[in-house]
């Protein structure tokens, strides 16, 4: 059964050598298609996120009905990690060696793309575009096959500092962080950024995952007397966070990550009335958003749901997220042309030139070269008035 | 052992031996988590199967010991096989600490108190005082060994040999253990502990060197685990470990043997089929195949097989 494909990329060969000296291809791709890898947590106690795996399988639905990318199109193959490191590592080697894709894109979560970090380095397979925001991905020295995407923590981290340092030189900074390599990278971050103004930190507490409640923090870092709150939550403590300190009439200049800037998720259980005032960063454009009703990127996306995923919920940013870092990857294999290599589509990964989707705000863009593993490196700060985040200022970061 | 029992052992050996031989590195990678999950499954079966107690906390023994071998090879450079017999010693010790106070609780209460462990433990070595060895939640990355001896095969089927190895050893120590006096009274225990105390059998300390001798099994399994996954982290022992543990024992067959290997089996397969028949509920299609194996084969599928060949012989006896 093999040998008819390759036979008939031979007949092809000698037909035209001319194809022969364009057309390179490793395992996963051929000149009808490009197998792409992934893992996501469709089931267990990460699957809320599983929606980004199914909308980006979505996405390449579309592009294959209207004509693929170069006339290949992309079979997508997709699947279950439950969120489990040791079934993330069975499943990517059952990707590269028996699947023989070309390239793994968006394996999701922070363990799960460690344990395979290895293993993608060793076997030369491109671990692209990471969904994680950890900074260790962004190492091209030491990990050339690896490349993150969203914003890092430690450079929205460095963002926050720089404005704090703007605004307010003087300020007194309070600080809650998640007790993991999350948190302590955002603390990283914050304190470079303010470098040999690290003393401004008066006070930093920590809690657990475990924890029930982060009050007793709060009231700790009210006590200390500091000015401004740099909150570092997930989702619930975050909500967690914003109500105490409104309810003991705590009112610090609250900096809230964008791992918890859901305005359904933590803003509304936390009560819109006491989140006012709130300061994050955005990179990409919020569906929920009233600014965006009318734009033609976000109607699109719209009419994407509606047609490829009419399942998905249109209320769920993830589905924003999977859509827009899906048209990164199909720029990529735009540039990679019919030099479908391992080496090519990771050289081209790193060759974005002040790309972007529609779909990121404006003034964002992806640039990366071979030292410069990190694709979006600036965000859009943004205040919260009540009802919605207002954007301010100017794009902030590279 | 019988000639008649000896047969189908060689064949499996054989079967086993040749394995890396003709399939795939995935597939070698794919049965060498089988046979981690075999020592596993036989360390639980001892204390569940054989000796009644229902433990729901196995997954706890399994993260000791991947954490063990784990934190020696990368903090004391100690290499792969030297770190097997610590996880087993360690893992004796608190499965029999453990199950010193555990002796008080007897059926679901004991369930309980193991659950309490299973759920309690990838928290414990998230926890910051201990960060220094157990990487906190990063966890810690570890190197595959390299075949020794300059032997022609590559890494994933050195390590399946290795392990097969240690499998081997395992099940002919628990083979050992169990058709003996030990074993004898463990299962007396099971089926009426009063009865066997009154015969002599001094039940408390049988109880608890049950508890440690599963433990030491699900540890060895749990280093063998991690030098295959070359990873540990808390995610990687969620209270889930420990459950489908339990599925594994129940499905392959409770106090038996050869259960723990087609339970070995059916976990490492059964949830990739499941996965592949629907991305959108595959615990869903995982419970239907659970419940149709239950159904089906009330005694596991050590117990079908066994009936089966039974219901072979009298039919051999009677033409």
């Amino acid at each position: 059964m093999k040998l008819v494909p390759i036979a008939a990329l031979l007949a092809v060969a000698f037909a035209s050598p001319a194809a022969l000296a364009q057309k390179k291809y490793d395992p996963g791709a051929n000149d009808k298609e490009i197998r792409i890898g992934n893992t996501n947590p469709y089931s267990g106690p990460a699957s809320a996120y599983g929606t980004i795996g199914k909308a980006i399988g979505a996405y390449f639905k579309m592009v294959n009905e209207q004509g693929g990318i170069n006339g290949r199109k992309v079979v997508w193959v997709s699947y279950d990690d439950g969120y489990s490191p040791p079934k993330t590592v069975e499943m990517a080697r059952k990707l590269v060696e028996q699947d023989q894709v070309l390239m793994l894109f968006q394996t999701l979560g922070t363990p799960g793309n460690t344990a395979i970090h290895k293993y993608m380095n060793m076997k030369k397979v491109p671990q692209s575009f990471v969904a994680t925001g950890a900074t260790k991905w962004n190492d091209a020295r030491n990990f050339p096959w690896t490349i993150g995407w969203q914003p890092n923590y430690q450079t929205e981290g460095r963002i926050y500092a720089q404005h704090i340092l703007q605004n307010n030189p003087k300020a007194k900074i309070g600080i809650l962080y998640q007790n993991d390599d999350y948190g302590k990278d955002y603390l990283k971050g914050m304190k470079d950024g303010l470098g040999d103004k690290a003393s401004m930190i008066v006070k930093e507490v920590s809690y657990e995952v475990a924890d029930p409640t982060v009050d007793s923090q709060i009231v700790q870092l009210q006590a200390s007397g500091a000015d401004t709150f740099f909150n570092i939550t997930t989702p619930k403590f975050a909500a967690q966070a914003i109500r105490k300190a409104y309810d003991i009439g705590w009112k610090p200049t609250h900096y809230l990550n964008n791992v918890s800037a859901s305005i359904g998720s933590v803003l509304k259980p936390a009560g819109l009335e006491k989140a006012v005032g709130l300061i994050s960063t955005q990179y990409l454009k919020d569906p929920l958003d009233e600014q965006w009703k009318d734009d033609a990127s976000v109607k699109a996306w719209r009419d994407f749901m509606g047609k490829y995923y009419p399942e998905g919920n249109l209320a769920d940013a993830s589905n924003m997220y999977g859509y827009t870092v899906a048209q990164t990857l199909h720029q990529v294999l735009k540039q990679a042309g019919n030099n479908l290599t391992r080496d090519n589509v990771m050289k081209q990964a790193a060759a974005l030139k002040g790309y972007r989707a529609e779909t990121m705000l404006p003034g964002i863009r992806i640039s990366t070269d071979a030292g410069d593993y990190a694709p979006i490196e600036s965000v859009q700060l943004i205040r919260f008035d009540g009802q919605q985040w207002k954007r301010f200022g100017s794009i902030i970061g590279k | 052992m019988t000639r008649r029992q000896l047969i189908p052992i060689a064949i499996l050996l054989l079967v086993a031996c040749a394995l890396p031989l003709v399939v795939s590195n995935y597939r070698v990678f794919q049965f060498n988590l089988v046979l981690v999950y075999a020592i596993a499954l036989l360390g639980l079966n001892i204390l569940t199967g054989y000796n009644g107690q229902i433990s729901l906390g196995h997954g706890a023994f399994y993260a000791i010991g991947a954490y063990c071998a784990a934190i020696l090879m990368d903090k004391y450079g100690v290499p792969y096989w030297a770190t097997l017999p610590v996880a087993a010693v360690v893992c004796l010790v608190v499965g029999f600490l453990f199950g010193l106070p555990a002796l008080r609780l007897e059926g679901l209460y004991l369930a309980l108190a193991t659950f309490a462990l299973g759920v309690s433990l990838p928290h414990l070595l998230k926890y910051h005082h201990l960060e220094k060895w157990t990487g906190g939640v990063q966890g810690i990355v570890i190197a595959k060994p390299d075949p020794p001896f300059g032997l022609p095969i590559n890494a994933d089927q050195w390590l399946y040999y290795f392990t097969l190895a240690v499998a081997i050893l395992m099940f002919l120590l628990a083979w050992n253990l169990l058709r003996g006096r030990v074993g004898r009274a463990l299962v007396a225990i099971r089926d009426n502990h009063i009865a066997t105390e009154a015969m002599g059998v001094n039940n408390a300390m049988f109880k608890s060197l049950a508890f440690g001798v599963s433990a030491m099994y699900t540890g060895v399994a749990g280093a063998l685990g991690a030098i295959a996954i070359q990873y540990v982290a808390p995610d990687s022992f969620n209270i889930f470990v420990s459950i489908v543990f339990l599925v594994g024992i129940v499905i392959g067959g409770l106090a038996s043997i050869s259960g723990a290997i087609y339970g070995a089996l059916f976990i490492q397969f059964v949830p990739n089929i499941a996965d592949e028949i629907s991305k959108a509920a595959p615990w869903a299609i995982f419970g239907i195949f659970l419940i149709g194996f239950v159904y089906l084969m009330p005694m596991g599928i050590a117990g079908a097989v066994r009936m089966g060949l039974a219901r072979l012989q009298r039919k051999a006896q009677n033409k």
